[in-house]
């Protein structure tokens, strides 16, 4: 690891201004950007711990929107009855995540920007072009099996890690920033990007800015949502294909619907057209079974991951089982 | 009475005292595990200590042009940077035996042999400074082509020196049999990564004079390896290991970073310390060897096996072979006319593999009680009752009577404990909650061994009785086991014997591996104690010989010790020995999304007598989960591109977590070996694994009906 300077934050603005120079990182929880450093992966000059800003609030609006700092650990929460009552769809995807030992740590803002678990972008003597542009992509032609199926380029077939972000991406959650030309907010969708030509970029926040928090705007989906996370054990493993799905069902007709997919994307991956087959149709097995074929459509796989082409359609209808209280 | 009436009277004691209806000794050094105060290899205050990290190759086969180490020597602290270029020769490498193959030398030669290779140690006055000088350390390669993949090799397999051929009757006749199968079978890398890292601290005490605190399941071993290695008398070189965390045979042999923890404490003068990271523990201490295997039987409409050919492929590395059992459970398990077995090894650029609990039986009983399993759904026999009409009743192999067996009595506590009763003989056909649900079991086995052992048994004028003997404990409690078998023949309680072990100082005992432990020393202790007994009795006269301190006092004695040697004798040759187990696995798997979840797993054991109850059972469960994670969870996932592992860390090489296991039980048989040796115990640590992969797969097909013949059985698999 590269020695490094390490300062604290003690307002906003003062994290602002750090983090503008480059070589500059934010550290929260740490749980992901220590990793990469002592893998050598990043080697910034300089850290800004931002813990003692007072960026943890989890509170309700009048109108039902929920808000999130962007400190609040991970656990905190899951576990916050503000968040079970009102977006338990949120509180399940965090409680799939990681290992309790890192809940208690991450934040969720650390969890939105934490980099993809490649094993080529982790090992520096492998080829990566998020981690070294330019370099290529050990992924492809190498051992595929945790990579995308939606959204690759021929740059990058990396997968976003987060299960907090599946949820918050089907929730329609709105990522609020601050930067030095004042705040601005990022749709949840919009946050993270797809890898196209230039994947060193994970998300769409410009040089500067600092995540403060996320909205969740107010919905009818706490009754029937959950949250299907499929992997190669039972806790701390990365998802091999999850899926967020929350429902508004009256009279066994589903009204609204959210679906997010976690594990195939270099970002988390909503399923808008899905979504809108959804509208009108019984919440039956019969439906989810058609949605899951519009929602696959576009699906591509490389050597070691043909079988998420058929897992992801499958968690797909089991989440939306489960949400439908159909399971 | 003579010494050995006292012995049969003793084993009658401990016979009619059944210790499975009690729960036995808690482990005797649990207080000092669960408080922090037990001591492990990296954990000694040494004074001076100064650190060292090694640096891994970055190529997997070819030539070291040059190392840069100026960028390293120039960082903070930096001590040495030792190379193949600067090392100076270890003495015991320069005689070098005819044949070129043999243990990696290290800083030897310019030659990379695997990815990861250690081609460079950092010594700083710092951890911190070691890891980041070691960072700066850079090589030039001429890299020529590797080979990482068996399958594409298998072609290149060749039979080692051991894997001699083995045939019974006809060689493969099981193609004329009415019913058959023949079916491929493999299982990954599986590494043994045990909690703790592999750890070395070496001290030179004088020019000739070396100690050593290291990881390792034998003292003794290490101690004349490292005497070898440096050319010392081995009684110069002390090795000191009385805790280690977990091995499972990763610490069965001196590794060259321990023999280069000594090099580099002689160059600099210092103490040196050398933990291996989690990413070291990959390529720096063996592994279960990626293995293929080809299972071919033939049966009888009856269900009377007719042949039995088993062939396997195994891994090793181009700088040594590297050999295991695979195929000698196809030799032993089954009463069969026709068996036949071949085994061959591949040579590839990867490190030298090691043996892990249940080495070669564990990989060879995956493919055979799997294809058992297969089978018996063609037959149409229950998978128990297929196995007991080929039940052995004496060795296949050699006829010869078996000292004990009774894993047809295992076979029925694990039927009655899953509730085999419940089993559908057609797979796919169980649902519970939308999962289907099935029922598996597979059986192992493994030698039941006894070598020589010396104990000490001093009891002192306070009646506190003091046993010595160098043997280590790498989990399973065998100072619990031994204080167990003492406080037994001494009739006094445990809490007035002390145990001390893993010190290479004191008498010798085997390596801890084989499932030869409690056999063995737990014999010393037993024929030490008997002996001491015996020698206060001679002093007693007409007094009662058992109160100990009253006699030394009345001798005038401040103790009284026998050091005493134990071995099996010719009972070895007339007889068949082997600990037998049988594991039991009920099922879930989700018939979209392929998840398995064990719902309950029972393991039963033939390992003879049991000594000590709880650490038993403990162990017993632990290697039933290490079975679960063969059969569900593990592996090393190589790209053969680079010939470079992309999973060696904790988060992607995926160790079962306690969300992945169900309740396990562990039962016993528990009747004696009275063959074997005086105490009636037979080995556990390897039949606790052997055969659970397969119960897990042969499960999972039940359920299912779908016959995974790969491990480890991922959702993937099942989709």
């Amino acid at each position: 690891m590269k020695a490094f300077q390490y300062t604290r934050a003690t307002t906003q603005q003062s994290a602002i201004d750090a983090i503008a120079k480059p070589g500059t990182k934010i550290i929260a929880g740490g749980t992901n950007l220590i990793d990469l450093m002592k893998r050598g992966v990043i080697a910034p000059d300089k850290l800004v711990d931002i813990n003692q800003l007072p960026l943890n609030s989890i509170s309700v609006n009048k109108l039902g929107h929920l808000h999130i700092g962007a400190l609040a650990l991970n656990s905190a929460v899951a576990e916050a009855n503000l968040v079970k009552d009102l977006q338990p769809l949120l509180a399940m995807a965090l409680n799939a995540g990681a290992s309790p030992q890192l809940r208690n740590m991450a934040t969720v803002g650390g969890n939105m920007m934490q980099r993809t678990r490649c094993a080529y972008f982790y090992d520096t003597t492998m080829p990566c072009n998020k981690r070294e542009p330019g370099s290529g992509c050990g992924a492809i032609g190498g051992y595929s099996r945790m990579h995308a199926i939606f959204g690759a380029s021929d740059k990058c077939i990396a997968v976003h890690p987060s299960d907090m972000c599946v949820a918050l991406a089907a929730l329609d959650a709105t990522v609020t920033v601050s930067g030095r030309k004042g705040q601005r907010l990022i749709p949840f969708t919009e946050f993270h990007r797809l890898p196209g030509e230039h994947p060193e970029m994970d998300n769409t926040l410009a040089p500067g800015e600092l995540i403060t928090g996320i909205s969740i705007p107010h919905n009818n989906f706490a009754k029937n949502s959950y949250y299907l996370k499929i992997r190669d054990r039972q806790s701390y493993a990365f998802a091999l294909t999850s899926v967020a799905a929350a429902l508004e069902i009256s009279n066994g007709t589903i009204k609204q619907a959210r679906l997010a997919m976690g594990g195939v994307a270099h970002k988390p991956w909503r399923l808008f057209d899905a979504e809108k087959a959804l509208v009108g149709k019984p919440a039956t097995e019969e439906s989810f079974k058609q949605v899951a074929e519009i929602a696959m459509q576009g699906a591509k796989a490389y050597e070691y991951n043909k079988f998420k082409l058929k897992l992801a359609p499958a968690t797909l209808v089991e989440a939306l089982k489960h949400a439908a209280g159909l399971v | 009475m003579k010494v050995k009436e006292i012995i049969g009277q003793i084993t009658n004691d401990i016979m009619t005292n059944d210790p499975m209806t009690k729960e036995g000794l808690s482990r005797v050094d649990g207080r000092l595990k669960v408080t922090g105060q037990a001591k492990y290899s990296a954990e000694y205050k040494v004074k001076d200590l100064v650190y060292g990290v090694l640096v891994g190759s970055t190529i997997a086969k070819g030539t070291i042009k040059s190392i840069d180490t100026k960028k390293a020597e120039a960082a903070p602290g930096v001590l040495s940077v030792l190379t193949c270029f600067n090392a100076p020769k270890i003495p015991g490498y320069q005689t070098d035996t005819p044949s070129p193959k043999g243990p990696l030398k290290i800083f030897y030669n310019d030659q990379v042999y695997f990815n990861g290779q250690p081609i460079a140690l950092v010594v700083a006055d710092t951890f911190e400074r070691a890891l980041f000088a070691a960072s700066r350390v850079s090589a030039v390669y001429e890299s020529g082509p590797h080979q990482t993949n068996l399958k594409d090799n298998i072609s290149t397999a060749v039979a080692p020196g051991r894997g001699k051929d083995f045939v019974k009757g006809v060689e493969d006749t099981w193609n004329t049999a009415p019913v058959k199968i023949q079916q491929e079978y493999t299982i990954p890398t599986e590494v043994h990564n045990p909690m703790e890292l592999h750890a070395t601290i070496a001290r030179w005490d004088a020019d000739d004079k070396i100690t050593v605190y290291t990881k390792t399941q034998g003292v003794k071993s290490t101690q004349r390896s490292i005497a070898q290695a440096f050319k010392l008398p081995p009684e110069n070189v002390q090795v000191t290991a009385p805790f280690v965390g977990g091995a499972f045979g990763a610490a069965l042999r001196t590794w060259p970073h321990e023999i280069a923890a000594v090099l580099a404490a002689k160059v600099t003068g210092k103490p040196v310390k050398l933990v291996l990271s989690r990413a070291d523990m990959f390529t720096s201490v063996g592994y279960r060897p990626y293995t293929w295997q080809k299972v071919s039987i033939g049966a009888n409409p009856d269900g009377k096996l007719f042949g039995i050919t088993h062939e396997a492929t195994g891994q090793s590395s181009v700088y040594e072979d590297f050999t295991e059992g695979v195929v000698n459970i196809s030799q032993l398990m089954y009463a069969s006319p026709n068996i036949n077995t071949r085994y061959k090894i591949v040579s590839l650029n990867v490190n030298t593999p090691t043996p892990m609990r249940g080495p070669g039986e564990a990989t060879g009983a995956f493919a055979l009680e799997s294809a058992m399993d297969e089978l018996s759904y063609q037959l149409n026999i229950d998978p128990i009752d297929f196995r007991m009409r080929n039940y052995a009743e004496t060795d296949p192999g050699n006829d010869k009577p078996y000292s004990s067996k009774y894993l047809s009595d295992a076979y029925k506590i694990g039927a009655e404990k899953i509730g085999w009763s419940n089993r559908n003989q057609k797979p796919g056909a169980v649902t519970e909650n939308g999962w289907l649900a099935g029922y598996g079991m597979a059986a192992g086995m493994f030698g039941a061994h006894r070598s020589s052992a010396t104990v000490l048994a001093r009891m002192m004028a306070d009646g506190t009785l003091v046993l010595q003997t160098a043997v280590t404990d790498i989990g399973p409690g065998t100072g619990t086991a031994m204080v167990s078998i003492a406080s037994e023949v001494m009739g006094i309680p445990a809490e007035k014997i002390k145990f001390d072990m893993g010190d290479s100082s004191l008498p010798p005992s085997p390596t801890q591996g084989g499932s030869q432990i409690t056999s063995t020393v737990g014999s010393a202790v037993h024929d030490a104690c008997v002996e001491l007994k015996e020698k206060f009795k001679s002093m007693a006269g007409n007094t009662d010989a058992s109160n100990y301190t009253q006699i030394l006092k009345q001798q005038n004695l401040d103790k009284l010790e026998v050091t005493t040697s134990s071995k099996g004798g010719a009972e070895q040759g007339k007889y068949a020995m082997y600990s037998w187990s049988v594991h039991f696995m009920k099922v879930l798997v989700h018939p979209t999304t392929g998840v398995v979840k064990i719902n309950k797993a029972i393991s039963v054991a033939d390992a003879g007598l049991i000594i000590s109850p709880k650490t038993a059972r403990s162990q017993m469960i632990g290697g039933t989960i290490m079975g679960i994670g063969m059969a569900l969870t593990e592996e090393a996932i190589i790209d053969h591109r680079y010939g470079r592992l992309v999973n060696n860390n904790f988060a992607d090489y995926h160790v079962p977590v306690q969300a992945d296991i169900p309740q396990v039980e562990a039962y016993f048989v528990n009747k004696p070996d009275t063959i074997l040796n005086p105490i009636g115990a037979k080995g556990m640590g390897e039949i606790a694994t052997i055969g659970v992969a397969a119960a897990v797969a042969n499960a999972v097909y039940n359920a299912t009906g779908k016959r995974v013949r790969d491990l480890p059985i991922t959702p993937d698999k099942l989709v």
